[in-house]
Parts: structure tokens; sequence; C-alpha cells
């Protein structure tokens, strides 16, 4: 064995591999924005970190990952009883769209509640050796993602039932679909940093997010807010939840969804990013 | 370029948030010599690490001694980057591997085999890379079809052993050790010898912690003595040991390393 040296650093160079002092404030900038390109590097290593955690999840069980599958459809399919016999509703009409909420506030949910002790734990990794701080957070994405995928099965054995058919305009999903992705890492970055700094916020996210499941439109559709529509802004969840929505079930999604849909990401990114480049350099010793 | 190590007054210092503050408080007006203090902004911290300095070229080999809690350790995450400096400064030329505890950072629900990849990964090493320190490993640990379970299925000394040869598979130009290294028992460690010999001869400079004045005194070019954070006192390593052991040790250190 002669591999003395690691790919992806030359061994011959003069810049230092580390040079670490106390940052000036064009330093933090820098220094985060490295940790980005480090991430983007690493990404077999946030990969590999996603998928076995969801390999490890249901490792010796029967389905395996597939239990997701199963259990989504099992609640599913709960919920349609429920709702024809009790409340008398007609099930072609909202059982596609209360599937489809329910996986995709499943993806919203456990990215936030994830991203609060995506630092926190990792600690023995960080503790072990130096690596780019986006790599917890790409690796709780992931996860997610995956999950999600599985429970997509559901919803899409529900709209071959109910003959829901999005056609083309699905399509319209995939920008809301990748404006999520960028959200959901800044989300569990920043979450993931004040779960390490204060060890009260993973509860606490975890009892707003119930109080969002409700107040959000997930099991009721937003038209049934006769007054007062223009509020429902207010609620982040709203916009960036029916701009992946809506295509998914052949609507077009008007102006005035994206626009708060984009204020409230850049808004995420501007917290994170200054959130960020302030506590970059501790995270190491609050983990 | 040679690889190269350098610490300029580092300084070191652990925010205690999540301990009870009042209790902390009170410790810190009745030792007024202990290592808690309160920054700038009232926190109440403990004082890891002050005012380390020292620079090291290829071919050093540094001997990092101490009682439990001087900073051993503190000082080896803070030369590997995971601990950057509160104040001072840390410059590193060559890449660096550190091999800190035994864990290495390991999942214990993973098997074998996924860890290694895991570790692979991180080091940025390709596929058919990774298969090969895949094979080096499997040949030196005899962990037989352990490979394939979950770490937590191991005895301490598999854990041990995977990690170790985990870690030496990956060959630095810097070469950070804690003492668990030399941890095994006389079988394991005969056998570790020649490959820890081989990796520690391989890398351009070594920091090695450790409580035993032997390692040291076989070992290494420099030694550091750490005293609550800050440098006791550095030197050849036949000025600072005796001074750090009250005796001189360089007899018992011959016998141990030409006997068993």
């Amino acid at each position: 064995m002669t591999g003395s040296s690691v790919a992806g650093m030359p061994p011959d160079t003069d810049e230092p591999v580390l040079d670490l002092r106390p940052e000036s404030a064009p330093a933090r900038v820098r220094h985060a924005l490295r940790d980005f390109t480090e991430t983007l590097a690493q990404w077999r290593l946030c990969w590999t970190l996603g998928w076995l955690d969801v390999k490890l999840r249901y490792r010796g069980s029967v389905l395996g990952p597939f239990w997701l599958t199963a259990s989504t459809a099992v609640m599913i399919a709960a919920m349609g009883v429920i709702y024809t016999t009790l409340f008398k509703i007609n099930l072609a009409d909202y059982l596609p769209f209360l599937t489809l909420s329910l996986v995709l506030w499943g993806f919203v949910g456990s990215m936030v509640n994830e991203g609060t002790v995506c630092l926190t734990q990792a600690d023995f990794m960080i503790r072990a050796m130096r690596m780019p701080f986006g790599v917890h957070a790409a690796r709780v994405l992931v996860r997610n993602l995956l999950v999600l995928l599985h429970n997509v099965l559901v919803v899409v054995v529900v709209f071959a039932l109910f003959h829901v058919w999005p056609g083309s305009r699905a399509l319209w999903a995939l920008p809301g679909a990748a404006l999520w992705i960028f959200d959901s890492l800044a989300a569990a970055m920043m979450l993931g940093m004040l779960g390490a700094r204060f060890r009260d916020i993973p509860p606490v996210v975890a009892s707003t997010m119930q109080i969002f499941f409700f107040v959000s439109p997930i099991i009721w559709k937003p038209e049934l807010i006769e007054k007062g529509h223009a509020w429902l802004q207010i609620n982040p969840f709203y916009s960036l939840i029916e701009i992946v929505r809506r295509p998914l079930l052949g609507e077009m999604v008007p102006n005035h969804l994206w626009l708060p849909a984009l204020a409230w990401s850049g808004l995420l990114w501007v917290a994170f990013l200054l959130l960020f480049f302030r506590v970059r350099s501790r995270l190491a010793y609050w983990v | 370029m040679a690889a190269s190590l350098r610490v300029d007054e580092l300084h070191v210092t652990f925010p205690l948030y999540h301990g009870d503050t009042r209790t902390l408080r009170k410790t810190l007006a009745s030792a007024a010599s202990s290592r808690f203090e309160q920054d700038q902004q009232k926190r109440v911290v403990v004082q890891a690490l002050r005012g380390i300095s020292f620079s090291l070229k290829a071919g050093d080999r540094l001997g990092l001694v101490g009682n439990n809690g001087a900073g051993k350790t503190t000082l080896l995450r803070a030369l590997a980057g995971i601990y950057e400096p509160v104040r001072g400064r840390v410059t590193a030329h060559g890449e660096i591997n550190a091999l800190l505890d035994t864990n290495l950072g390991m999942n214990l629900d993973l098997t074998g085999r996924e860890n290694i990849g895991l570790r692979g990964l991180h080091a940025g090493l390709t596929r058919s890379r990774i298969r090969e320190i895949e094979q080096d490993v499997e040949a030196f640990a005899d962990l037989g079809s352990f490979l394939d379970m979950p770490v937590r299925t191991y005895s301490s000394g598999m854990v041990l052993r995977l990690g170790f040869a985990m870690a030496t598979s990956i060959r630095p130009r810097i070469l950070l050790m804690d003492e668990w290294f030399l941890a095994g028992d006389a079988s394991f460690m005969s056998k570790a010898r020649d490959r820890l010999e081989e990796l520690v001869r391989q890398a351009e400079i070594l920091v090695i912690s450790t409580h035993k004045p032997e390692i040291v005194a076989a070992w290494c070019t420099h030694v550091l003595w750490l005293e609550n954070g800050s440098i006791r006192l550095q030197g050849p390593p036949d000025e600072v040991l005796p001074a750090y052991l009250g005796h001189d040790v360089q007899a018992d250190a011959a016998m141990v390393l030409s006997g068993d």
C-alpha cells in the first residue's frame, strides 16, 4: 500500500491544508462558502449516510423500507373509511388530495424535526474528524427524500384508483421541488445549529410543527377559507406546499402563490447564512 | 513542499452552556486558580488550552505527555481542525489523519464493512481504493464473518482491531494519534507494532499523546508536557521525560522495546 496521498487533496502544494485562527468578517463568509463546496464534493458521503440511515431503520425486518409505504397506505385507507362513513365526504374528490398532502407534509415535517438534531446526533462524527457541516444537513435531506420516494407509491396507487391524472402539468412541480430542496438544506442546517446551542429547540419545533399541521391547508382544502384568504400567506408552509401540490393535482400555480413562496425562501436563506457565518467555527464546541 | 505543522499562542476554551450556571459561578468564585473563568459575555468557560506554541517540520515526532485532563486530546483535536482556535493560530501543510478514539466516528449500528466504506468516502477515496482498504482491513483485523455484522455486536477487542486496521490503512503525511492505539492485549500489540511502526515511519510528522513514557522515549524527537492546558516544559525526550517522571526512563524503555 503506497497511497500516501488522499484524493482531492494534492500532496504537494503551497496552500496550507489547514490555516485556522479566529475569523475576520470576510473569512467567516469565505469559510462558510467553502463548507458548501466541500459538502458538494462529499456528495457520495452524504448519499451513503442518508441511504444507510433508511436501511438501518428497517434492518432485519421483512418489508425493509417498504414498511414506510405500508404504514402510509394503512393510514390513508383508514382515513378513507372514516371520512366516507362518518363525514359522508365524496372520496373521489377528497382522498387523492389528502393522500398527496399527507405524503408531502410527511417530508416537510420530518425534514424540520430531524433538522433540529442533525448536528447533535452526529456529534461522534463531528468530534472524530474535520468535515464540512453541510454534510449533516444533506444527510437528513437524502434520508427524507428516500422516505418520500417510498411514500409516493401510495399516492400513485390512490391516483390510479380514483382516475386522477395531472398530465403534463405535473412537470410544473419541478421548480417547486427544486426550491424545496434548497429550503430543506437551509432549514435543517439552521435548526441544527440552533438545536446544538439550545437544547429546547427540538421539542419546541416539534410542537410548533404540530400546530402548523392543523393551521396549514393539509387535511383541509384552502378553498374552505372564504374570508381573509390573504391571511393564509403569513403561514410560510401554505405557499410552499401549494407550489408543489397544485401542479401534481393538475392545477396551475398562480403568481400570488409563487411570490410569497420565493419571499419566504429568501428570508430563510438570509437568516440561515447570517447565522452560519456567525457560528460555524463554534459548532464543534456546541455538539 | 514538505509537511509542517505550526501552532502559535493557541487558546481553546469551552463554553459551558448546559451545566447549572449558578453552581458554576460559585465554583468560579471559590477557586481562583481553577480553569473556569468568565468571558466578556459573562459566559462560564473552561480553559482547555492556554497559549500553546510549537512548530514541527517533516521528520519531527512529538509526544504529548501530561495527566488526564491536561488538554492532550483537545490539543490533538485542535491540530486536526475539529476545534477552531479561540485565540492564536494553527497552520498545517500536508493532509492530516487523526486517530482520536477507538470508535473513530464509527456508527455502531452499521457493519464493519459499511463503516470502512464511510471512512473511505470521508477521506475522498475512489471506489476501487475503498475496496483495497476493505481487503486490507479484513486481512489484518481478522474479524471473519463479523465484518458483515453490526459493530455493536463486537467485543471491545474486535472494535479495537477494526478501528486500528481502518485507521492505519489510510496513510496521511501528518499523523495525530491518541494513546488508545497502544491499549491492545499482548498478542494484538505484537501484531500491531510492525504496522504501526511502518505507518509512523511513513508519516512525515507524528503527534502522539500517551501515558507510556517508553513509547515517547522510543518514538519521539520532541516532548511537550501539558499541565492544566498550558505547556509545563518542552524539549527533547531526555530533558523533559526525566522531569515529568522524576526519574530517567531510558533504561526501562530499552528493556520494554527489546523484550516481549
